[in-house]
């Protein structure tokens, strides 16, 4: 027996949607999805009209359907915007061939012009020649840490006006739940933020910020949207898999828990005196970093001087302490999922934990004697007497 | 008295759990019962996924992030587990948990 659809009470429903639980039919769906991403780029004014906006693309889900709507909204709302997709090549023979192959055809049958730039372009480097050089063992860090920038680097290298990504509401979620269950503050604050933009940085943005995972596929399955999935990344034993799979069983009872946590990510507020690190930028490359600079940069130095131990793991030989000194160093984790929607493992992920252990002597978020770098008492941190803010 | 024929279809990556194959034409063996999709999930485990079946499986459903649609619609509004297979259907799975 077909479900009547709710919203037009005349075609079958072909899903029920899961923020709202309506049963909605396909076009009342696809009418559904379109009109709340376009809501969310206008009520957040996420664009100017004349602005060039690199689309990052993967050739995955996210993006895939991103792209699709950007070039639909564009033209039926009329933003005035001049799109590209903006691919990134780390130069692994055979790792992007389906990726790569898959966003080209996305050029042609989107009419969005594609540009992919690699390692080398925005490094020097190629993943393969890395590998040559340092061998396999720690090549995931080179990669990891290269891949966070290289969007950025890429659009600025391209003089783009804005970049947008595929992350969707769900990936959002689970960065906040992440952030809680690592008990970062600083982190916590800004992840749900629909655009971040640092000093002279590219404003970046998040259109599905509201979009439910589940939505995007069944919008790409029923639209017969072409795009490439890779190999389960979602180990079920690394940290975020954990925060995942919570999760989508949290979202299995009662499927509106996705956009709570990112609410209550959006309506945390932070006690006026409780300290926060500074955020500065790389000195080299302008990058975010609270260094003076940045973890690539550091990479890119050991490697380009023959160390390529610089910058991995523990302080431990002798050119990387001077190297450690000299720059004040510190290892920095990994933000959230790749800048390509892919996850990936390298560059910090699954490790915060260990890694800040007896980082500063003494909690440096609040005013508790925590030996740790930040407490693991919320309730010291987050301004809990307002009465509509999230009660932790 | 005979077997029930259906189509099974794995995609968004979970084709990569069934031996890279997107397509299953199956015969389900006849049974004093209706088929329920809860029983096909079980069939599934025992007999199309070769290993690490708990990345499809969760208890008698599947994983969380796996989407099911049986003829194009969302099993969520044809009772789930409890929904009585047909001749022919058409069952997709399309994972949510792959990258890409
Ligand atoms: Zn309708
Ligand atoms: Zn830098």
């Amino acid at each position: 027996m077909p479900v009547e659809c709710t919203l037009c009470h005349q075609r079958p429903a072909v899903l029920k949607r899961p923020k709202t639980s309506q049963a909605a039919c396909k076009e009342c769906f696809f009418q559904a999805v379109e009109t709340e991403v376009h809501q969310t780029i206008v009520t957040h004014g996420l664009f100017t009209r004349g602005d060039v906006v690199a689309i990052g693309a993967s050739g995955g889900k996210d993006s895939t359907v991103l792209a699709y709507l950007m070039k639909t909204l564009n033209e039926r709302h009329d933003y005035g915007l001049d799109l590209f997709l903006l691919s990134i090549d780390e130069g692994i023979t055979g790792y992007r061939d389906d990726s790569l192959e898959t966003v080209r055809r996305n050029e042609r049958q989107y009419g969005i012009p594609l540009k992919i730039l690699s390692y080398q372009d925005l490094y020097g480097w190629t993943m393969d020649r890395i590998v040559a050089t340092i061998g396999r063992r720690n090549n995931c860090t080179f990669c990891g840490v290269f891949r966070r920038q290289a969007l950025d680097r890429g659009a600025a290298m391209l003089g783009v006006d804005k970049i947008v990504t595929g992350h969707n509401a769900d990936d959002i979620a689970e960065t906040v739940l992440m952030n809680i269950l690592r008990g970062d503050v600083a982190r916590l604050r800004r992840c749900t933020a629909i655009t971040t933009s640092s000093e002279g940085a590219i404003p970046r943005s998040k259109p599905f910020k509201y979009t439910y995972e589940k939505e995007i596929v069944m919008y790409a399955y029923f639209k017969k949207l072409d795009y490439f999935s890779t190999e389960c990344v979602y180990s079920p034993n690394a940290y975020r898999g954990h925060a995942r799979t919570y999760l989508k069983d949290l979202e299995r009872i009662r499927p509106s828990t996705i956009i709570d946590i990112i609410h209550s990510g959006d309506s945390l507020a932070v006690k006026g005196d409780v300290k926060m690190p500074v955020q500065g930028t790389c000195s080299r490359c302008g990058y975010i970093s609270s260094q003076i600079l940045c973890k690539a940069c550091v990479l890119l130095e050991g490697l380009n001087r023959g160390l390529p131990r610089v910058g991995i793991g523990k302080a431990t030989g002798g050119n990387m302490s001077a190297i450690v000194k000299k720059y004040g160093l510190r290892e920095e984790e990994e933000e959230e999922k790749g800048e390509d929607g892919r996850r990936h493992h390298g560059g910090g992920e699954g490790e915060g934990m260990e890694r800040r252990k007896g980082e500063m002597g003494g909690c440096g978020s609040c005013t508790c004697d925590s030996k740790k770098r930040t407490c693991r008492d919320p309730s010291t941190l987050l301004d809990v007497t307002r009465p509509d803010r999230p009660e932790f | 008295m005979s077997e029930l024929r259906i189509h099974l279809e794995f995609s968004g990556g979970a084709e990569l759990l069934v031996g890279k194959t997107k397509h299953h034409d199956i015969a389900l063996p006849h049974q004093p019962h209706p088929w329920s999709l809860r029983q096909l999930i079980a069939w599934i485990r025992d007999n199309l996924l070769k290993e690490r079946a708990e990345l499809f499986v969760t208890g008698e459903s599947v994983r969380p992030g796996i989407l099911v649609l049986v003829n194009s619609t969302d099993w969520e509004l044809l009772g789930q587990l409890d929904y009585t297979l047909q001749p022919n259907d058409h069952v997709i799975f399309i994972s949510t948990l792959h990258g890409g």
